[in-house]
């Protein structure tokens, strides 16, 4: 398995800023607060890191969504770079962290800052609309489809797939709402979280719908955020003042059709293309993972990631969270232990790459797992949009 | 604008590839790309067949009638003034039930759709859109 040149990268350091919603800091400075803190958990010199990757870059249609751009972080730092990339399509949010790998396993770069920044809490107030499809005609060609009837959010996009979901297997909505109380109780714990006050069953399901079977609290919350993950060479390994998370596979890939409402099976997502392609380049097995920081901008997607990872069958997954043990902090699948975007706060994608490599780490606090994890898998995206990888320690 | 039953949400800017499907409307008629060498469907419409590569890609009239593969009474205003809630169906057509449409499902009572549903096409025009509502297909057979 070695030729799969991933495994000749770590993770050497992490930083996130506070997470607020709204934040009274620019989305520039929240990002220089991430990445000066990723730079010094490493125990690097910014001098240092010369390689830098964001997802989706700077969106001046949608700037809650993608405010910072490479060349706005680069020149506040000074950065000296010999690679960069910022560029929305790829593998949703992971993509970045992927080109990084790639770029640092090539020599293109030694170490790669990849960051992750939104204001959606400060732009949502500025605008008061939910959407950034405000124009009179779509904005991007790819939405055409779904914009003009209305559905004009992810939340209804992958209400159709929870509704289908329901409807072949019959899963259901308390089976759905585990994955937010759970992530409430791991909220708990965490006192960046957005979400800490207890949510009950009965308040899950007597909450307002916002897309049929979604209701408030299956859809996450818009903050204020920016993490900074650094990507270096394992040579580099011994140098570092924290312990190497080492990077054991990645899955990208996209088989299916790019499109929200295409694929052929409406039960499945990119995410089942991409991690049939992690499990491919990896000896370790689902039943090897200690803890799983699955996306969750929408709680049916957790579900189907974990179909998708192979933790359960295809359809089972309403089944294997029912009751909520498995996956708690004390269970034999520890999911989303930061509270998720659902109650920590939504920092897409990178704050569960934050995630893993505390609880990697033993670093997470009060919601550290009890018995020190090994190996974590972390995942992104929904529908078109899917990448995954798993994390080891040492 | 009141009696409109799709809303005022942004619509698309039409191409050479989309502009049968988004302007079909006007003679009734719902068009879906069709390949002139496999004479297989295709959707969203592309210059190539991807099934077979060939470039003889022809816009052609599908019956309109399809099959509710999914649904979502959405709640959410998502732009001021959106008129809530309302139903968002995906439909299969008939002809090809792998092409799927995002749409509407009107005429009949937020609680009234299901998945399996026989449902028919109709037009609704906006500028020089035409969007491709749906209804219910009374004389149909179930078809999930």
């Amino acid at each position: 398995m070695t030729r799969y040149l991933e495994k000749q990268t770590i993770i050497s350091g992490i930083g996130q800023s506070e997470i607020a919603r709204p934040s009274d800091k620019s989305a520039l400075r929240l990002t220089i607060d991430a990445a000066l803190a990723a730079v010094a958990d490493a125990g690097l010199a910014l001098s240092d890191i010369d390689g830098l990757a964001t997802w989706p870059g700077r969106m001046e249609s949608d700037p809650g969504l993608g405010p910072v751009g490479i060349g706005d972080l680069k020149e506040a730092l000074n950065l000296q770079l010999n690679w960069f990339t910022g560029a929305k399509e790829s593998s949703a949010q992971l993509g970045a962290f992927i080109n990084a790998v790639a770029a640092v396993a090539t020599g293109l770069a030694r170490h790669v800052l990849v960051f992750r920044t939104v204001h959606e809490a400060t732009t949502r107030r500025a605008t008061g609309s939910g959407t950034a499809f405000t124009t009179r005609r779509v904005p991007d060609a790819r939405f055409q489809w779904q914009l003009p009837f209305g559905a004009m959010s992810a939340a209804n996009w992958t209400a159709l797939y929870a509704q289908r979901h329901f409807h072949e297997f019959g899963t259901t909505r308390e089976q759905m709402a585990q994955i937010a109380l759970s992530d409430r109780r791991n909220a708990q714990l965490n006192p960046k979280a957005v979400y800490r006050q207890p949510l009950s069953m009965d308040e899950y399901l007597s909450a307002r719908m916002i897309s049929t079977p979604l209701c408030l609290y299956d859809c996450d919350v818009p903050v204020d955020c920016a993490t900074a993950i650094i990507v270096s060479h394992v040579d580099a390994a011994r140098d570092l003042r924290a312990p190497a998370i080492h990077v054991e596979a990645l899955g990208s890939a996209l088989k299916g059709r790019d499109s929200w409402d295409q694929r052929a099976d409406l039960t499945t997502m990119a995410a089942h293309d991409a991690s049939a392609m992690m499990w491919g380049r990896t000896d370790l097995k689902p039943a090897d993972v200690d803890t799983a920081q699955l996306y969750d901008g929408f709680s049916i997607l957790a579900l189907l990631w974990l179909e998708a990872l192979g933790f359960c069958g295809h359809g089972e997954s309403g089944g294997f969270v029912e009751g909520g043990t498995r996956i708690s902090l004390e269970g034999e699948l520890p999911l989303n232990t930061s509270g998720g975007q659902l109650s920590e706060g939504r920092a897409h994608g990178y704050g569960y790459v934050h995630e893993a490599c505390l609880q990697l780490r033993g670093q997470a606090g009060a919601r550290q797992i009890a018995r020190q994890p090994q190996v974590a898998v972390v995942s992104t995206g929904g529908g078109p949009l899917g990448s995954c990888m798993l994390l080891t320690r040492g | 604008m009141t009696d409109m039953l799709a809303n005022e949400a942004p619509l698309p800017v039409l191409t050479p590839e989309t502009t049968p499907f988004w302007t079909g409307g006007a003679q009734g008629r719902l068009m879906i790309a069709r390949c002139g060498a496999c004479r297989r469907y295709h959707h969203p419409p592309t210059p190539i067949c991807p099934h077979c590569l060939s470039f003889d890609i022809m816009a052609e009239p599908v019956s309109g009638k399809g099959v509710v593969a999914s649904f979502t009474v959405n709640h959410q205003a998502w732009l001021p003034g959106m008129r809530v809630p309302f139903v968002i169906g995906l439909v299969e057509l008939v002809e090809e039930r792998s092409i799927r449409i995002t749409t509407n499902l009107v005429h009949q009572s937020l609680e009234a759709a299901y998945i399996g549903q026989p449902v028919k096409v109709f037009f609704e025009c906006h500028d020089d859109i035409w969007l491709p509502l749906f209804e219910p297909d009374d004389a149909a057979g179930d078809a999930a």
